[in-house]
């Protein structure tokens, strides 16, 4: 596992001339002009990064930060499934991968775990420490190691193999030893399946598609469109949060290397992946489990000014919700979205950026139909009518976990440093995320763009 | 294209969705749809129209119906038949119909969400293909033997060959429901399908959507050839196909059915008749066997019983006291014992919060431990999942005071049969509860006016008599007083119907109905015994009579302790017509510890991990002390029969009299579901229908001058046998 740090923290540049400021305020027309609160602390995005998302290989932490080696109060990380080796320890892991770039040992750390939405509680987590008043930075992230799971021994194996260790006589151990049996062997593999209704979340997508009636079509579509905007954003250099990694024995690898811009006609060959035959979830229509890690600075407004960072953007409101893990298990976007905008006193005209996790491409046009309708906003949102839709040329614009690649724990990071950029990039002021994660739990975060 | 045909009735609409019509079934008079002379005739127009229609390559049966496809044959459409041979015709008729399905040139998808019964599933493996969805409405089964027939249209004959000889024989000899993924193993249905969540429409329309979408695409694959309609030759197929394999099953299951039956009930010896003579004999004897037989049982007093108790439990399933003001949201259950945890399991699995007190920490952690094994068995029978099972059991609290009771709705005391226990419990839970809370007692014979004496609120007293074990018995009887309110009356059969029990509803008195029925009946089981007739045999002679369990296995199941219990209460209350056998036996026992199974002795001696049981050694002391000298003349093993089911009979009758019962069919319903009165008899009233009150007046009689006024018939009964138009049930 190696470490890296970041040289390259843009300083506070005080060129910007105020009659730009009064004229980018001018033309927005928005229900408010800010989200700042008074006693509410700021909270700004310092800086994001993450390390390309891969399809197989193993990973590390990237850090791009020229932070004083004390300056950090608090680390915090989000995984969801955890391998003592690599990821579990996190405080002695962190430190061993920031000490020799010069984060000192003095700093605590601990790890969340919130399924896909992992680093997002790792942000949040962060945001309402420096809210609190009790630290003024903080590095927050998530990491996955899809290719270092845990696989457990059956539960009477590790029955037997505990009794083992307790046993005293040579009799004893050998009546345990031979009391394992065939059944003792198999192992239990991790599955991302529900703990609750033992679905797997494919299968769990394809009922919903079905239930909003997304089309195999509507999916594969969706699916092509992300890869495609992914493509032209790699192309266009525009995702600056991807640091360059060597992956130990290997090359470096510096570009997210899971993105495929597939002809409607390859995408509709595929066969169903988890109903089988008359599903319409694919492989190529479901992000993709892969290795990734992420991480963002975040602090105090004051802070960060005071040490001379240029911010990014401000964090500003966020919910989670939570909902029936069978039948709306995707649906967290759906329930936060309204609620973080209720939160934030704006409207769905008002969000310049969108960035919807994209857990699988049915998912989100379920999402999207669920929005859209009525009878779902009055039946089950407790509305007086639909919640509406974001407009489709400001969704995902950069490509999404379809293409990008879903590291569970890391995934949330990157969505908030890609409304950050993409506010910067697009000039507009508020951005909205949301998410879905197991449990049927969904997460949605309000972000404002730090004036330029 | 999209074609709508509506019909007479618009029962069925047909719809074609590019070259598949679409078949929506759908009984407007009906919440569930049968399959009736009606709907045959409409079906058949409908069909007729399809294979005409040159549009059309291949066809979808669905039902608009949500958790139901078709439930079964119209009961009401056999019943009105007067002749076998009129049973025979309609028998015919839908094989005939069916045969036309089965030879169908468009193939034809059955889309099966819901309850797919008896004359539904016979219409479903006509089909070329079934499709259903995993829901848990979805269950396919057979149930025609529970009424005492069999499979009529054509289901003896398709099933072995779909399924195999041992699982058709299991479907038919047993009729259990099957549920979807089950039949799917089993090959009775094809292809499952995922039930869905909320959409854009409410998840139970757009599940049935979503089948109908699902099932029109494996129709088109089905006539482009890409999807196969044969199933795959397999072992069993290969194992049945040897003539003396099949011989030794049919073998197997005739005398397996014989063991449990005791040749009681014909319709499934006839099962396997019918099943024999179709796979030895060709389809042409098969068909003929089987609508022959069915008509023949169609007109049995078995069948007739059957069907009777089958509406007496639809009957019974309904609150016909109304709405009741409050719902009963959390229910408190006072007594951790063997019943007051079982009302606890029953309850609290169906989310009502329920609050489980004892006086003891080790009694209260017993109750909670058996409400934990009931719904663990459940998990390893894979009905509910452990989750569920670890939700279910949160809504459980277990406590050893009064606190909270103020929010609680209704309390159900199962505490010792003692009155001043009793009393006592009340004046306690009246100090703490809300005035709206009810309160019941689950006591077996103590009178609920007795116990309301106590109360401040006697309209809120109420008595509910649950039978154990309280997760398998299906029966509760609910006992009112004078001055039980009706809302009272309505909320306990709300929360008893909630904890899917048969309800019925019963005056106030000394053992109500079923205790009172039981007791005289106990009391002749304890003469005969004192007579030297042997445990095993008295059980012998009662079992072979069409009761479940024998009477001695019984008063060890119902306790010897209870059972004497009841005995001096319902003796010092009824006088000598309660009398017969001895007290003092019952209670030597109960002195000896031979308080029935809970001991491990009474008339038998359990233990733990056998099956068998033998006769309790030491009760042959015992039954010397008192034995008595038989009478040759009442004591021929017809004779013992007689004088053990006359007693029950007339007491039962005598309930009914006195106004105890309101209507005969409460009175059949609570001897067959709380007591094991046979069910081929159908009850104690159905039972004095078909045998004749006069009959059976003239064996008391003879009884009677031998014992007394314990075989005294009552009025009623001598009403009945004196005008032998008079019956119970019409």
């Amino acid at each position: 596992m190696s470490s890296m740090l970041l040289s390259t923290i843009p300083q506070v540049s005080s060129s910007l001339s105020e009659s730009y400021c009064l004229t980018l305020l001018s033309v927005q027309t928005k229900s408010k002009k800010t989200l700042a609160r008074p006693g509410v602390k700021n909270v700004v995005l310092v800086e994001g990064v993450r390390t390309p998302f891969l399809l197989s290989g193993t990973t590390g932490l990237l850090q791009r930060t020229g932070l004083p080696k004390d300056a950090v109060d608090y680390i915090i990380y989000g995984t969801v499934i955890q391998e003592v080796k690599t990821t579990s320890i996190l405080r002695h892991n962190i430190n061993q991968r920031t000490l020799g770039a010069g984060f000192s040992d003095k700093i605590p750390a601990h790890t969340v775990t919130m399924a896909c939405i992992s680093s997002n509680q790792a942000m949040t987590s962060g945001v309402g420490l420096i809210a609190a008043g009790q630290c003024d930075s903080i590095v927050a992230g998530g990491v996955e190691f899809m290719s270092d799971v845990p696989i457990r021994h059956s539960r009477k194996m590790r029955k037997t193999m505990l009794s083992l260790s307790r046993a005293k006589t040579l009799g004893q151990r050998l009546g345990l030893i031979g009391s394992i049996r065939m059944a003792h062997l198999s192992p239990e593999l991790p599955a991302v399946a529900e703990f609750s209704t033992a679905e797997t979340m494919g299968h769990s997508a394809d009922r919903l598609a079905a239930a909003f009636g997304v089309s195999r079509v509507e999916q594969d579509e969706f699916a092509v469109r992300s890869h495609t905007l992914a493509k032209k954003a790699q192309d266009a250099g525009l995702l600056q949060d991807v640091i360059s990694f060597k992956v130990p024995g290997r090359d470096i690898v510096s570009k997210d290397n899971g993105i495929r811009v597939s002809s409607m006609e390859q995408m509709g060959k595929l066969k169903a992946a988890f109903i089988k035959p008359h599903g319409t979830v694919t492989a190529a229509n479901s992000s993709f489990l892969t290795d990734g890690a992420s991480a963002v600075l975040i602090m105090s407004e004051e802070k960060a000014l005071a040490m001379g960072y240029k911010p990014k953007a401000y964090l500003r409101d966020f919910v989670y919700v939570s909902q029936d893990p069978k039948d709306q298990l995707l649906l967290g976007p759906t329930y936060g979205t309204p609620k973080v905008l209720e939160r934030a006193g704006l409207t769905m005209s008002d969000i310049d950026v969108f960035e919807f996790h994209e857990a699988f491409a049915g998912q989100i046009m379920a999402n999207l139909k669920a929005m859209d309708s009525d009878w779902f906003g009055q039946t089950y949102l407790g509305k007086k009518s639909k919640v509406g839709t974001p407009p489709m040329e400001k969704f995902n614009l950069w490509g999404g976990s379809l293409s990008l690649g879903h590291p569970f724990g890391a995934t949330g990071c990157r969505l908030v440093t890609t409304v950050a950029h993409r506010l910067q990039k697009e000039g507009g002021q508020y951005g909205l995320l949301a998410a879905c994660a197991a449990g049927g739990q969904g997460h949605a975060m309000v972000i404002e763009a730090y004036p330029q | 294209m999209s074609v709508l045909v509506s019909l007479n009735g618009r029962r069925r609409i047909y719809e074609v969705k590019g070259d598949v019509a679409v078949v929506r079934i759908n009984d407007p008079n009906s919440k569930v749809n049968t399959l009736s002379i009606q709907m045959q005739k409409e079906m058949a127009e409908v069909m007729d129209e399809v294979w005409a229609n040159d549009a059309v390559k291949s066809a979808v049966l669905i039902s608009s119906k949500p958790g139901c496809f078709i439930a079964g044959a119209d009961i009401n459409m056999i019943q009105s038949c007067n002749s076998a041979d009129e049973v025979t015709t309609l028998s015919q008729e839908g094989q005939k119909m069916f045969e036309r399905i089965e030879k169908s040139p468009k193939p034809i998808v059955a889309a099966i969400n819901g309850s797919c019964l008896g004359g539904g599933l016979e219409f479903a493996i006509a089909c070329q293909y079934r499709i259903a969805t995993k829901s848990k409405k979805t269950v396919l089964g057979t149930p025609e033997v529970m009424l005492g027939l069999l499979p009529g249209a054509g289901g003896t004959q398709r099933l072995p060959k779909m399924v195999g000889l041992p699982s058709a024989f299991d479907m038919m000899l047993t009729g259990r429901n099957i549920r979807a993924d089950k039949a799917k193993k089993m090959g009775l249905v094809n292809q499952l399908v995922d039930p869905l969540g909320p959409g854009l429409k409410s998840p139970e329309e757009r599940t049935i959507d979503y089948l109908e979408e699902v099932a029109i695409e494996y129709a088109r694959g089905i006539v482009n050839k890409k999807i196969p309609i044969r199933k795959e030759k397999e072992i069993q197929d290969y194992v049945m196909s040897f003539e003396f394999v099949r011989n030794q099953i049919y073998k197997t299951v005739h005398s397996k059915v014989m063991k449990q039956s005791k040749g009681l009930y014909p319709a499934p010896l006839k099962i396997i008749e019918c099943v024999k003579t179709g796979v030895e004999q060709g389809p042409v004897a098969g068909y003929l066997s089987e609508s022959q037989n069915f008509g023949q049982l169609a007109r049995t007093s078995e069948s007739g019983a059957l069907i009777g108790l089958y509406h007496g439990q639809v009957a019974c399933k309904k609150n016909h006291y109304g709405v009741p003001q409050r719902e009963v949201k959390t229910l408190a259950i006072l007594g951790a014992g063997l019943m007051g945890a079982g009302v606890a399991q029953v309850t609290v699995d169906k989310g009502v919060h329920t609050v489980l007190k004892d006086t003891t920490v080790s009694g209260l952690a017993r109750g909670e431990q058996q409400v934990y094994k009931g719904l663990n068995d459940k998990t390893k029978k894979r009905n509910i999942t452990s989750f569920q099972r670890d939700s279910i059991l949160s809504g459980l609290t277990g406590q050893l005071d009064y606190s909270g009771f103020e929010k609680v709705d209704m309390v159900i005391e199962a505490v010792f049969e003692d009155i001043h226990i009793k009393h006592a419990v009340l004046k306690e839970v009246e100090a703490v509860v809300s005035p709206h809370c009810i309160f019941a007692s689950n006591t077996s014979a103590l009178p609920i006016k007795d116990i309301a004496a106590a109360s401040k609120r006697p309209d809120k007293v109420i008595g509910m008599h649950y039978f154990s074990p309280v997760d398998k018995m299906q029966l509760l009887e609910i006992i009112t007083t004078d001055q039980t309110s009706k809302d009272t009356t309505a909320s306990a059969v709300a929360v008893g119907l909630k904890q899917g029990k048969v309800i019925i509803v019963v005056g106030d008195g000394p053992g109500f109905y079923t205790t009172r029925c039981l007791a005289p009946m106990l009391a002749e089981a304890v003469r005969v015994l004192q007579e030297g007739v042997d445990p095993k045999k008295l059980d012998a002679l009662t079992t072979s009579f069409g009761f479940p369990v024998g009477a001695a296995t019984l008063a060890d199941e119902v306790g010897i302790d209870v059972a004497a219990h009841v005995a001096e209460d319902l003796g010092k209350a009824f006088g000598s017509r309660f009398g017969g056998g001895n007290v003092e036996v019952l209670k030597t026992m109960v002195d000896l510890g031979f308080k029935g199974r809970k001991s491990g002795k009474g008339c038998y001696i359990y233990q733990p991990g056998l099956k068998t049981k033998e006769v309790n050694p030491d009760i042959g002391d015992v039954l010397e002390q008192f034995r008595m000298t038989p009478n040759p003349a009442v004591s021929s093993d017809s004779d013992v029969q007689y004088r053990l089911v006359s007693r029950f009979v007339n007491e039962a009758v005598l309930c009914l009299q006195e106004g105890i019962l309101k209507n005969p069919l409460e009175g059949d319903i609570g001897a067959v579901f709380g007591l094991g009165f046979p069910p081929c008899l159908g009850g104690p009233f159905r039972f004095v229908d078909s045998f004749g009150a006069d009959k059976l007046v003239e064996k008391m009689r003879r009884f009677e001058a031998v014992y007394g006024n314990q075989f005294t018939p009552c009025q009623l009964l001598l009403d009945h046998a004196k005008d032998s138009s008079k019956k119970f049930h019409k």
